[in-house]
């Protein structure tokens, strides 16, 4: 499955980059499965997505709390910190 | 009838009375608003600004589905957001929330509703530009704006 992975705030600086398009292995079937497929990406992507309970989920444009969500049809996954507005 | 909320994000800063006025012109059944605004600090005279980075696909829809939901709870007869983005000074708005009711407890709350999460669930973080030429702190988020959902449960 091909998917587009979006980065914001610290996250995006620490794997310097906004975006890109991955390609992801059949195994990876959850927003649990990504995250734990993301920290085997190399030292950068370990040092950020060991922190499971920090990195933020969205499918879609719409916030993913449950890390048992199924990532099928997602077109748009957005990975970033606690946020900060208001 | 249905209220749709009226949400903004933009760089440019916005008119608190200009705002207040389209949002209750010509309806005479408002008998309260309230509206809250942000401002960007100086932390003890040490920012020169805040950066406020977003999700922009992402930033509007979700303060709308959290306005709606405001809407529904109180009843309430309009609501305003408006988020700004991009380099903020201290002293500048950074988020208007506007809401109108008939009578002022629904007004209140509505508004309360609406900024405490707005500031947990809209896809905005905030960095600092330091008056000694730092760039790079990116603000924390707050235990404590996580707890204030919890009233609302």
């Amino acid at each position: 499955m091909s998917v587009k992975l979006l980065y914001f705030s610290w996250i995006r600086e620490r794997l310097d980059r906004t975006d890109e398009t991955v390609e992801l292995p059949q195994t990876v079937l959850t927003v649990g499965d990504l995250l734990n497929w993301q920290k085997t990406r190399g030292e950068e992507f370990e040092n950020v997505f060991q922190h499971d309970k920090v990195v933020r989920v969205a499918i879609n444009q719409e916030h993913v709390d449950d890390r048992g969500v199924k990532i099928e049809g997602a077109h748009e996954i957005a990975f970033f910190p606690p946020m900060t507005g208001g | 009838m249905t209220i749709t909320p009226d949400i903004r994000i933009q760089a440019e800063d916005f008119s608190i009375e200009a705002e207040v006025k389209k949002l209750t012109e010509d309806h005479f059944d408002i008998g309260a608003v309230v509206t809250f605004s942000g401002l960007c600090r100086d932390e003890g005279g040490t920012l020169n600004a805040l950066e406020l980075e977003h999700y922009p696909a992402m930033a509007e829809t979700e303060i709308r589905r959290i306005a709606e939901t405001a809407i529904k709870r109180w009843s309430l007869q309009g609501i305003t957001a408006i988020h700004r983005y991009g380099k903020i000074a201290p002293g500048e708005n950074i988020v208007l929330v506007i809401a109108a009711s008939p009578h002022r407890q629904a007004a209140f709350d509505g508004a309360n509703f609406l900024m405490d999460f707005l500031k947990t669930r809209a896809p905005f973080w905030k960095k600092e530009h330091g008056k000694d030429g730092t760039i790079g702190n990116w603000v924390d988020a707050k235990d404590a704006d996580d707890d204030a959902l919890k009233r609302w449960e």
